[in-house]
Parts: C-alpha cells; sequence; structure tokens
C-alpha cells in the first residue's frame, strides 16, 4: 500500500481500522448487550503492552503476540467482568471506569515496560492489512454471533433481564461472555496500535480513550455495526481534519466539536447515526422502496 | 380433579410459604399443590399477594419461611433462568417483551434453553445449528398462528397493539416448553368478548400442549368459566379453595371481595 498513500495517510487509515475494532468490539456490550463500560482503554492497553513486550524481548512472531494480548486482555475482562456483572446498571460503568485507570497507572509504575517514559523499540509490525484484516474479522464474528440463539440472548440481557431469565437466559453467563469477547478485540487493536506505532506510552490509554471509543459506539448508534464503522472512522479522522483549525487559533478545538457533535446528534438522532440498523437493514428498505 | 387423580404428578408443592417486605406480610403460610393437567385460577383483590406468590414460585423472590417444591426438589436454591429450563414458566402483569425486537425474536429467545449449539458454530452456520435454528423457526410460527400473528413476526414486538402484546407473552412462555405456565391477568385491557375468547384458547392450549397452567385474574367470574379449581388469596392469605361453586357460596370470599359488588362477584 505504501505507493499508494504518503505515511502520514496510511498511518490515519490503519488507526481507522484499530478503533474500528475498538468500537465494533465495545458494542457487543454497550450496544447489543446493554451494559455500559468505559474501560476500554484498559483492554486495549493490556493487549498492547503484552504483545509489544513479547515481541521485543523473545522475538516471538506478531500473530502469536497480538493474540496472546488478545488472551490476556480476554482473561482480565473474565476476571473484571465476573463479580462486576453481577450487580445492576451503574456498577459496571464505575467498576470498568476504575479499571481502566488501575491499568495505566499500573503501567505507569512498572520499570520493564518503560514506566511514564514509555516503551520503545517495538519491532515495526503489522499495518494495513494486518489491521483490516482483524478488524473484518472482528466484524465477521461479532455479526455472525448476533444472528444466532446467542445473539439473541445478548440482546434479551439488553431489553429486559427479568424476561430474559424468566426465559431460561443465564443472564450472568451472556453478560461475561460478551465482555470477555469485547476484551479480547481490545487486546487485538492494543497489539495492533503497538506494532504500527512502535512506542506506548500509558496515557495513550487514558480514560479519555475510553470515552472516545463510547463516544464512536453511541454515535454510530447502540447495536448497529454498521454505526460503530462509521463513527470510528469520524472520531479518528475528525480531529486531524481540525488540526489546521487547531494550529492557526492555537485553541484544541477537538473537545469543544465532539462535544458540540454529540449535543447536536442526540438532539437530532437520539439513537445515533444508524440507531440499530446495519448497511443490510439499510438495503433491504432501499430495495423496497424501489421496486 | 376432572380427569381423575391417578398417574398425576404433583408439580407444584408449597409448604407454609411466607414472605415479608418490611413489616408487611404479603403471602402468609401458603400451602398447596398443583398437580399435572390441571387448571388453576388465582384470584383475589388489588394487593391480596397474587403475584408476590408467582414471584416466588418462578425464583424471582426468596421466601422469608417455607417450601416450595418443584417435581420434588426444593426451588429454593435455583434462580430464575435455571426454574425455567426445569419447566416454569410465567407471564408479567406489567407486560414484560423484549419492546425492540421482532415478534418472531421474542419466541425465539424462549426456545434458547433448547439450542445446543455453541457460539463457535454459530460463525460457520454448522448443520447443527441450521438444523436448530429452522426448527425453531417453524415451531414460531405454528406458536404464532394460535393468535394469528404471523403476520406480524417481523414487526417489532413494541409496536404490537396492547392485547396482542398480551397474547405475544404467552406464546413466548409457551415456548419454553414449559410443564407449568403461570399466566399473570393475560386478560388485563382486553373487553368482555376478547377475555372469553382468550379463556377459550388458554383452555385449548392446555389440551393440547399438556402443560398444567396457573392463572390470575382480578376478575373471579372470569376464571369461573374454565378453571376447574379455584383459590383465593386476600391480604396474603389463602381464604377459600375449590370449584367454582364452592369458591362463590363461601362467606369469607364474599367479604373479601365486598369492595366490589355483589353481582361483580357472582355473575
Ligand atoms: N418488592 C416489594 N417490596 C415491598 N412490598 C411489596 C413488594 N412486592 C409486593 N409488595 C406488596 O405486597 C402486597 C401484595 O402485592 P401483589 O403485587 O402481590 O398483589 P396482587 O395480588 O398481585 O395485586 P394486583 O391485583 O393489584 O396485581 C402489596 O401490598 C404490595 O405493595
Ligand atoms: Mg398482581
Amino acid at each position: 500500500m505504501d505507493f499508494l498513500f504518503n505515511e502520514y495517510i496510511l498511518s490515519m487509515i490503519v488507526y481507522c481500522g484499530v478503533n474500528i475494532i475498538l468500537a465494533v468490539s465495545l458494542n457487543l456490550v454497550n450496544g447489543f448487550t446493554g451494559q455500559f463500560s468505559i474501560g476500554h482503554a484498559g483492554f486495549m492497553a493490556i493487549g498492547a503492552y503484552l504483545s509489544a513486550y513479547l515481541g521485543m524481548n523473545f522475538h516471538t512472531p506478531f500473530i502469536l503476540n497480538t493474540i496472546l494480548g488478545g488472551l490476556a486482555s480476554a482473561a482480565a475482562g473474565y476476571a473484571v467482568g465476573l463479580p462486576s456483572l453481577r450487580l445492576k446498571g451503574d456498577y459496571l460503568a464505575i467498576v470498568t471506569l476504575g479499571f481502566g485507570e488501575i491499568i495505566r497507572v499500573v503501567l505507569l509504575n512498572i520499570d520493564a515496560v518503560g514506566g511514564a517514559r514509555g516503551m520503545y523499540g517495538i519491532p515495526k509490525d503489522g499495518g494495513f492489512f494486518w489491521t483490516y484484516g482483524w478488524a473484518v474479522a472482528t466484524i465477521f464474528i461479532i455479526s455472525q454471533l448476533m444472528r444466532s440463539t446467542h445473539g439473541r440472548a445478548f440482546l434479551a440481557v439488553r431489553e429486559d433481564e427479568i424476561a430474559a431469565e424468566a426465559m431460561g437466559i443465564n443472564t450472568t453467563k451472556y453478560k461475561v461472555r460478551a465482555f470477555v469477547i469485547s476484551s479480547f478485540f481490545a487486546g487485538i487493536a492494543g497489539a495492533l496500535f503497538a506494532h504500527y506505532l512502535c512506542y506506548l506510552n500509558p496515557s495513550s490509554f487514558g480514560f479519555m480513550k475510553s470515552i472516545d471509543v463510547v463516544v464512536m459506539v453511541v454515535l454510530g448508534g447502540m447495536g448497529s455495526i454498521t454505526g460503530s464503522v462509521i463513527a470510528a472512522c469520524i472520531i479518528t479522522l475528525l480531529p486531524e481534519a481540525l488540526r489546521p483549525l487547531q494550529e492557526i487559533t492555537k485553541i484544541d478545538f477537538r473537545m469543544v466539536i465532539y462535544s458540540l457533535t454529540l449535543i447536536i446528534l442526540m438532539l437530532t438522532r437520539p439513537k445515533g447515526l444508524f440507531g440499530n440498523l446495519e448497511l443490510s437493514d439499510l438495503w433491504k428498505k432501499y430495495v423496497k422502496r424501489h421496486s | 380433579m376432572l380427569n381423575g387423580t391417578h398417574n398425576k404428578e404433583v408439580l407444584i408443592d408449597a409448604d407454609k410459604v411466607t414472605i415479608k417486605f418490611g413489616g408487611l406480610t404479603a403471602v402468609s403460610e401458603f400451602t398447596n399443590k398443583i398437580v399435572s393437567g390441571e387448571l388453576v385460577g388465582l384470584i383475589g383483590p388489588n394487593g391480596a399477594g397474587k403475584t408476590t406468590l408467582f414471584n416466588m414460585l418462578t425464583g424471582v423472590y426468596k421466601p422469608t419461611s417455607g417450601v416450595i417444591k418443584f417435581c420434588g426438589t426444593d426451588t429454593l436454591k435455583f434462580k430464575p433462568y435455571e426454574l425455567s429450563q426445569k419447566g416454569i414458566s410465567r407471564t408479567f402483569q406489567n407486560i414484560r417483551l423484549f419492546k425492540e425486537l421482532s415478534v418472531l425474536d421474542n419466541i425465539r429467545i424462549a426456545a434458547h434453553q433448547h439450542t445446543s449449539y455453541s457460539m463457535v458454530e454459530s460463525l460457520f452456520k454448522s448443520p447443527r445449528m441450521r438444523r436448530e435454528e429452522n426448527k425453531i423457526k417453524d415451531m414460531a410460527f405454528d406458536l404464532l398462528k394460535i393468535f394469528k400473528l404471523q403476520e406480524r413476526a417481523y414487526e417489532e414486538a413494541g409496536s404490537l397493539p396492547y392485547g396482542q402484546q398480551r397474547r405475544l407473552e404467552i406464546l413466548r412462555a409457551l415456548a419454553t416448553e414449559p410443564k407449568i405456565m403461570m399466566l399473570d391477568e393475560p386478560a388485563a385491557g382486553m373487553n368482555h368478548s376478547e377475555t372469553h375468547e382468550l379463556m377459550e384458547t388458554i383452555h385449548k392450549i392446555r389440551d393440547q400442549f399438556k402443560v398444567t397452567i396457573l392463572l390470575i385474574e382480578h376478575d373471579m367470574k372470569l376464571v369461573m368459566g374454565i378453571c376447574e379449581r379455584i383459590l383465593v388469596l386476600d391480604h396474603g392469605v389463602l381464604i377459600c379453595e375449590g370449584d367454582a361453586k364452592t369458591v362463590q357460596k363461601n362467606p369469607e370470599v364474599i367479604k373479601a371481595y365486598l369492595g366490589a359488588s355483589y353481582e361483580e362477584i357472582i355473575c
């Protein structure tokens, strides 16, 4: 791809891919299963740091590092999710928020991964094809799941937990499953990010990063994979597009624009850009209208 | 019992079941047995504790004291979803459909407990998944036909008129393939002829699906027609039990219903 784009544009495209993985995976928890997690950056960090550490110190193959990173995040997801998902509503948000912060602070204090200085010299790997390969895999896996009885179980939990239990669905089990799958892909996204940038710093995985991903999910529409993909690209590219404005005015407008976009969106399209519709649904509607 | 008592299994065996909310005893020493194949009516004035009793039988609330057995096993240690898998299904007084999902999906979710294909299989649509999904879909449409809902299978459940939502909830409960189905005021909000028709259908469902039914009804006369046995709850106490005639004549029942007009009770 290098001959097609310059380095900067390519990096933007890769970050879009990383964010697509993050947004689509978080949508499984926040959109489809109706839980509110705001610690996705924490899971991303685990995958990123583990994968980078393995690559630097053991020179293990990239694919293995990525998957191990994902698995470590999934394990963390299980450990965090199992106790907290038994609780209702806002508790999960608080626990995941705390978890994200703990991960960041712990990483700041581990010298083996560079602490506050960050981690340099991570072997360059991945890039466009790997990132989009994983993005496609994430989209494929989650959308296939949603077309199965397991997907319907996630939705039932979101719609009405009491009714779901009365229909024989183990709601705790499905919440934990959603959380583990979601964390796995966050870890993968982290690994891809680490090996593309070749540099990691705990500050990349702060609260704001988690909020970014939540914003992507909400902006795209809770429960729409198509929406998450498009919103991930918008949220990745918007700050870049606004960079010239920031350079001229010397003011960081991104937060203002973020907030404004969200407020306007919530006023005009409270269910996000896509609501819970997918591209295929829109296509069906289009076909219906024109046939 | 009309069908004779031989080879009838005791499904629900409640013994001195009591629940207290703070100072309020919502259900007090409820003792009763429900045998397979029965169609039992549970009636009583507002706040008598009918829904609370349902919530205990389905595992939502744990009784303060007393024992509930289902098919001989103590239900206390089971969660609602486990009791559902064992064969207790229910509807809710304040309709709890999966509103934003399709009518069809509401039914299919209830059939989830009878699927066996894994998450991994759903990625490549294994033969087992296809088989089970086809079976669920056929079953769902068969059920929907009971209330002529098949044409609305792909509409959002929340967009159905109120009465149809109640009917869908009954079908959803039925889709779990229960041994006993508990219906909490299934006729609420329906007019007289609709109610009458619904009661007939419930009777048919009982016979066709060989399912035991426990039915809450606020209004006594509605259950008279179809229930072989009626339980009357008042202030959490089971004050009377028997067939329609016995219940109608019982002075305690008349007293409990005195708030309502006399005609409402006997007509
Ligand atoms: N979770 C709870 N906490 C406190 N009190 C409760 C709770 N659930 C029920 N109650 C009380 O228990 C009593 C019985 O309520 P319940 O809902 O079982 O009555 P009901 O017979 O179903 O009445 P209705 O015909 O109005 O549905 C009421 O006084 C109610 O306020
Ligand atoms: Mg009630």
